[in-house]
């Protein structure tokens, strides 16, 4: 660590730690209520914790992509952080806003809570992954505002690099994007539409800045190859994903009630679009073989090889599977979407914010470059248990959405949607017995922060 | 990577790319906003469907169920709910009785729960995924069940 204010990142990586760890539970609840559909029924209905899982996920990643922003934008631009009160400010104001939401989604009924947030003022809940109060997103888009201000001060006054310049420009799409969460016309197809404006364009879009900058961040640091190298690929990987993946929106607007000319176009595109996914593989792969220097963190190298491969497979490969027009007509909305969100969001987001945090982590606890071998190896256990029982769950739930397109939509006697969802429970058991070592791999890492502390760490506490 | 191709290149194909399929994006958009009136359904967005989708919103049913195929994959798709369920011969009974007898209470199976909608609030749920079955979505599901 070499400013004293990147300290702040801390806050933000435990925070979003303890998210992480919320968030598997209640995707261990939902995966009992999909073989057991009265577990927990009516306290937590199936809807309720459905909202606390993935809003919990986005949350964790925005403290995540906050807390890579913290540690990494002032050393890029080699400068102090321009407020490390505001960012300090900042996490508790985006913690309790998101605790209280958490607790109204689970002690009120929803259509309480919308009433007692005054929903009717502004309506903007009720539609996935963007259930939050109105309140609660103005309160985000504030969050967003002070931070960008903190971070665009900060690049202002100091060395202006291509990582900080993408990241910069990843966060403020973010935020520019998530705008759209606040137009919610009477008129379902306007809605769908610009709905995925947010959802798309996040994941296919500026995320992808967000992780490319992170990981040439890192990649930088633990290979010792030129910056000049690293920054050509960063360009190059985000340009390809923005000529791919806005047009590639598209494949949203197959069904939704949009014209016929959107399965060309949405087809065409979104098929480009695993080309960035590759490409950063082999820029991981690439830059790890030709590095300078051994980075005692093996760990950190491992994250961000695995966040590369598992990216491919997750978004690539599973995307590609149910992108063209004429499968995903068959494959829309069924257990193929589930088991692709889980390895995409897990590959790509999870594990780039894994990635730094290994990386960071002993730097910000003064350690030094890692926090031990013991510690370094509970990690690495916990990568290959995280991974191993993510690609687990993906290959269920793709063996489940093959059945359930199989028995549901193809023949002359399609089953019913309950009936078939019964005769595939057989998988959706393997998921919840997946996702229980999926939450034994997280406990593992967990431990890796709780081994003694390396010989030698106390005299490297600089910060 | 050669030596000719710097990073101002890369940077350049970057802005220009990103810029120029924003526009085309958008006009695109422009496009197909105009002419949705055809395919949307919108003239029969009465006072009652809108009130329906807000039933529909302030009860998060997309929480368990899909609409279009988009959101969740642990209840039956809806959007064509109204026409499996009897369509013009019933099918809005069918949508208002069902959810005032839910939950069903059997063990072992999938809940939905209870919302003591009104009788305002059942009939313009009902009449909302009526309208739904009626944009036109390419021809989406591939057949009844959804
Ligand atoms: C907690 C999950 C959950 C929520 C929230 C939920 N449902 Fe359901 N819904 C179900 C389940 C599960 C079934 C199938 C039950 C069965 O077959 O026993 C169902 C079935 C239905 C059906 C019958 C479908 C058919 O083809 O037979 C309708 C209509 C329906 N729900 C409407 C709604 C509406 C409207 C809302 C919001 C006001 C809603 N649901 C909210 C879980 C839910
Ligand atoms: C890291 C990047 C990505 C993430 C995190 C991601 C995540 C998701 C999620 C969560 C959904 C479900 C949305 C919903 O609930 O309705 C989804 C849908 C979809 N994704 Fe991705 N995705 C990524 C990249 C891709 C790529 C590269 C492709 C194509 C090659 C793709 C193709 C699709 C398609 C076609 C759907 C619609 C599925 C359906 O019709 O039900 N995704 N994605
Ligand atoms: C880091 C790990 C995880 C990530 C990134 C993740 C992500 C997600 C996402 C993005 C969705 C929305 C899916 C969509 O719309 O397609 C979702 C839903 C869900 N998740 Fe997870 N999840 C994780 C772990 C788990 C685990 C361990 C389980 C259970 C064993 C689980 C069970 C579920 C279930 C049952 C749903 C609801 C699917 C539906 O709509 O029917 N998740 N998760
Ligand atoms: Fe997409």
């Amino acid at each position: 660590m070499h400013y004293q204010s990147q300290a702040v990142a801390r806050l933000y990586f435990i925070g979003a730690l303890g998210l992480f760890v919320g968030q598997i539970l209640f995707g261990l609840i939902l995966g009992t209520q999909y073989v057991i559909g009265d577990f927990l029924f009516p306290a937590i209905p199936f809807n309720v914790a459905r909202m606390v899982h993935t809003n919990l996920l986005i949350v964790w990643l925005l403290f995540g992509f906050m807390g890579a922003a913290y540690y990494l934008v002032p050393e890029e631009a080699e400068t102090e952080l321009y407020s490390p009160l505001l960012a300090k400010l900042l996490f508790w104001v985006f913690l309790v806003a998101g605790a209280l939401t958490v607790l109204g989604y689970l002690l009120v009924p929803y259509a309480g809570l919308a009433r007692l947030t005054m929903n009717d003022v502004l309506p903007t809940m009720g539609r996935e992954f963007l259930e939050q109060p109105t309140i609660t997103k103005i309160g985000i888009v504030i969050v967003a505002l002070g931070f960008l201000f903190n971070i665009g001060m900060t690049i202002l006054q100091g060395r202006k690099t291509s990582i900080n310049i993408v990241l910069m420009t990843g966060l403020v799409g973010l935020a520019v994007m998530f705008l759209f969460s606040f137009y919610n016309p009477d008129n379902l197809v306007l809605d769908k539409y610009f709905w995925w404006w947010v959802v798309h364009l996040w994941v296919e879009g500026v995320w992808e800045l967000i992780l490319g900058a992170i990981l040439a961040f890192v990649l930088i640091k633990v290979t010792g190859v030129d910056r000049e190298v690293i920054e050509k690929w960063l360009y190059l990987i985000i340009a390809v994903t923005l000529i791919t993946g806005i047009l590639g929106t598209g494949h949203h607007y197959y069904w939704i009630g949009t014209q016929e000319y959107w399965q060309w176009i949405g087809s065409v595109f979104s098929a480009l679009e695993p080309i960035p996914f590759f490409m950063m593989v082999l820029f991981a792969f690439n830059m790890i073989n030709k590095r300078r220097r051994n980075h005692p963190n093996k760990a950190a190298a491992l994250w961000a090889m695995g966040t590369a491969v598992m990216a491919f497979l997750g978004a690539g490969v599973w995307g590609f599977m149910h992108t063209l027009a004429p499968i995903n007509y068959l494959t829309h909305g069924t257990q193929i979407t589930a088991a692709h969100g889980h390895m995409a969001f897990y590959g790509a987001y999870v594990m780039i914010v894994l990635t730094i945090i290994s990386y960071a982590m002993p730097h910000l606890r003064g350690h030094g470059p890692t926090s031990g071998d013991q510690s370094q190896v509970l990690e690495m256990w916990g990568f290959w248990l995280m991974t191993v029982s993510m690609v687990f769950i993906t290959l269920f739930l793709t063996g489940a959405g093959i059945l359930q397109v199989y028995l549901q939509r193809m023949g002359e006697t399609p089953g019913s949607f309950m009936d078939v969802q019964e005769k595939i429970a057989f998988f959706y058991w393997l998921r919840l017995f997946s996702g229980l070592v999926f939450m034994g791999g997280l406990v593992t890492y967990l431990a890796s922060f709780f081994t003694k502390a390396p010989a030698g760490a106390a005299a490297e506490v600089s910060a | 990577m050669s030596e000719r191709f710097t990073i101002s290149t890369s940077r350049n194909i970057f802005f220009g790319g990103s810029v120029f399929f924003l526009l085309v994006f958008l006009g695109l958009t422009m496009g197909t906003l105009s002419g949705l009136p055809e395919r949307d359904n919108r003239a029969n967005i009465t006072p009652q469907v809108a009130l329906g989708k807000k039933v529909w919103e302030n009860n998060n049913c997309i929480g368990c169920h899909t609409l279009l195929g988009e959101g969740a994959y642990f209840a039956p798709e809806l959007g064509n709910v109204y026409g499996r369920r009897g369509g013009a011969d019933g099918g809005l009974e069918f949508i208002r009785d069902w959810i005032r007898a839910q939950p069903s209470g059997v063990e072992g199976r999938r809940q939905m729960p209870q919302f003591n909608l009104s009788e305002e609030e059942l009939e313009a749920v009902a009449q909302f995924l009526k309208w739904t079955s009626e944009i036109n979505t390419a021809g989406w599901p591939p057949n009844r069940e959804g």
